[in-house]
């Protein structure tokens, strides 16, 4: 590759609460020189709908506007993504784009990430053995419908190669017309 | 009256009118408090619909007196809660919850600290809920617990889920912990003690069922960390200047109207006079201190919602008395073996989830009264751990809001269903089973 080629690649970072810090990580060490950073997060309307619920369940309470959890959460929620994309890039050190999405927090990544060169992801599961179950839900969506290429890191040290588990014994297939 | 009886036909033709009437009435009062048009108070349908039935004799002026002089002291009861709720959130209460679950994280990795945080929210919206009513947990304690998720860095899902299941699961503990225990608490005929004795176990059970399907359900949320990190220093710093230190007074003054509940009751007393002292208590020193407006205490009050109940209350009497009681005793088992406190908590649930379990309460309470007390606090069960099927408490309010579709975004409903489908069969089983033990051990 010349230099010219990996001057405007655009590499996405999904910064996620929790996982964040490995993202950045990676992007800084791995992501070509002369990238150009964009730190993506996605505030979810599910938390805010949750309290706003629970809200609407009570019954005949006249429903103040002011009183509504859910609006006082949505503002939480604004702050607290700014916040984060402010720490985030304060430990890139680069010149980055900050996005802040609002929506259905696995399609959001998806769809925003599509055009470009490299999406950071992070495992937000189990983090003790190799397997499965180290994506959660929502990361699990990203990485199967990525449109780009994706870069999955271990928030830690990976574990231990060891960790999965031996393969089944099944009898050794015959095969057709082979009589070694 | 006897003669328009004969004029009309009869006392069924007129028992017939009148349920027509009631039902209409109570049906149009409903779907205002779920449709809640204009963002009018719902006392604004509830209150003349009621003088409207008194006035039409569809429930005697005296059968709706008595109501109203049962209602009067639970209902004074409740305004009690709201205002004492609302003294302890001004006093800091809450913000001091928020400050303790942080800083006792302080040096846990973000995973482990999730889990932890999960634990301390589990206990403080359980406690919560159970002295202060669940609307002190869905109101005040929610953002608070947001707030403290934000400000360690772990997601906040599991923890608000956590605040708006307890608030519902949790408040079978005490009279004052749900409007539905206060109803059922005159009905009932227990001490206060006795009531939060028979209660205990139940509700340590439902807050069990749903920790551990918690702890299992959002495990990819509470797993999500990096263990080598901890919040930036300068932020936490800046938030610990913030907090407030616990409010001793406050915590003194909500501990010793605690014990003047149990006190007051098992002297004959109504409860609802130590509620009331420790509301004065707290409003005089707010009041004195300029923290606090008389506006506010009023609003804190919730005058409106007073009016809807004791309005609410009339209304579901009409409707009982006028023949849907007779036309549900049957389905209600009577007795309180095991079986047939399941039913009636398992029928419960399902009222509870058609409309909302203050309705559904009030319908069941005169059916499940003269089964005795283990029978209605079955179908406290039923009311208050039910409503968490649905996130809105109620099917009528979910649909209207998916009518409505206030927000760009549709909440993720199969995962509140799927959460509500784990938590709340499990929760009214283990529930009744240990209800019906504390029955036989303590005697209904």
């Amino acid at each position: 590759m010349t230099n010219s080629d990996t001057q405007h690649r655009s590499v996405y970072i999904w910064v996620c609460e929790g996982t964040w810090r490995a993202s950045v990580d990676a992007a800084l060490s791995l992501a070509p020189a002369g990238a150009r950073f964009t730190l993506l997060h996605v505030t979810s309307a599910d938390v805010p709908d949750a309290a706003r619920g629970a809200y609407a369940g009570l019954f005949g309470r006249g429903h103040r506007a002011g009183d509504d959890p859910g609006t006082r959460l949505e503002k939480m929620a604004a702050n607290s993504a700014r916040d984060l994309l402010e720490a985030a890039a304060d430990r890139l050190g680069r010149r980055c784009e900050r996005l802040e999405i609002q929506g259905r927090t696995e399609r959001a990544v998806v769809a925003a990430s599509a055009d470009a060169d490299l999406l950071v992801v992070a495992r937000d599961g189990d983090q003790t053995r190799l397997g499965p179950k180290s994506l959660g839900k929502i990361t699990r969506f990203v990485v199967d419908h990525a449109a780009c290429p994706v870069l999955l890191v271990w928030p830690e040290s990976a574990p231990d190669v060891a960790t999965i588990p031996p393969p089944p014994h099944h009898p050794a297939p015959v095969l057709p017309g082979g009589s070694t | 009256m006897g003669f328009q009886h004969r004029l009309l036909g009869g006392d069924a033709l007129n028992a017939a009118v009148s349920e027509t009437v009631s039902l209409i009435a109570l049906l149009a009062v409903l779907a205002w408090a779920v449709v809640r048009p204009r963002g009018w108070p719902e006392a604004v349908a509830a209150v003349p619909a009621a003088v409207i039935l008194i006035a039409a004799g569809a429930i005697p002026a005296g059968g709706a007196g008595a109501e109203a002089r049962q209602l009067g002291p639970v209902i004074g009861f409740l305004a009690a809660i709201l205002v004492l709720a609302h003294l302890c959130d001004d006093d800091g209460l809450f913000r001091a919850c928020g400050g303790w679950m942080a800083r006792t994280r302080a040096g846990q990795s973000e995973s482990a600290g999730s889990r932890r945080l999960l634990a301390q929210v589990f206990v403080i919206a359980a406690v919560t809920t159970a002295v202060l009513s669940l609307d002190a947990t869905v109101v005040l304690l929610t953002p608070v617990v947001f707030a403290t998720a934000a400000r360690l860095e772990v997601r906040a899902r599991p923890h608000v889920y956590a605040c708006t299941h307890l608030a519902n699961s949790a408040s079978l503990l005490l009279p004052v912990s749900n409007l539905t225990n206060l109803l059922a608490f005159g009905a009932s005929g227990l001490a206060f003690g006795h009531f939060a004795a028979l209660m205990a176990v139940p509700w340590l059970a439902a807050i069990g069922v749903e920790y551990v399907v918690f702890g299992r359900f959002f495990a990819s949320d509470l797993n999500a960390g990096d263990p080598n990190v901890r919040p930036r220093r300068d932020r936490a710093r800046a938030d610990r200047d913030r907090d407030t230190g616990l409010p001793v007074f406050t915590v003194v003054v909500l501990a010793l109207t605690l014990a003047g509940f149990a006190g007051a009751s098992a002297a004959g007393i109504n409860p609802a006079w130590a509620a009331f002292a420790g509301a004065v208590v707290l409003a005089a020193r707010g009041l004195a201190r300029r923290r606090v407006a008389p506006a506010s205490l009023l609003r804190a009050a919730d005058l409106p919602f007073l009016l809807f109940v004791l309005s609410l209350g009339i209304l579901v009497k009409a409707v009982t008395d006028n023949g849907l009681g007779r036309a549900l005793t049957p389905l209600l088992p009577g007795g309180t073996s095991l079986p047939a406190l399941l039913a009636v908590a398992a029928l419960a649930a399902v009222l509870a989830n058609v409309c909302n379990n203050l309705p559904a309460v009030l319908v069941l309470l005169p059916l499940a009264a003269p089964s005795g007390a283990g029978a209605v606090l079955a179908v406290l069960l039923g009311v208050n751990i039910g409503p968490n099927l649905t996130y809105t408490g109620s099917l009528a309010t979910l649909l209207w809001r998916r009518v409505l579709r206030h927000h760009g975004s549709s909440p993720d409903l199969g995962e509140f269903t799927r959460l509500g489908l784990l938590t709340v069969p499990a929760g009214l089983v283990i529930g009744v089973l240990a209800l019906w033990a504390g029955l036989h051990a303590l005697g209904g």
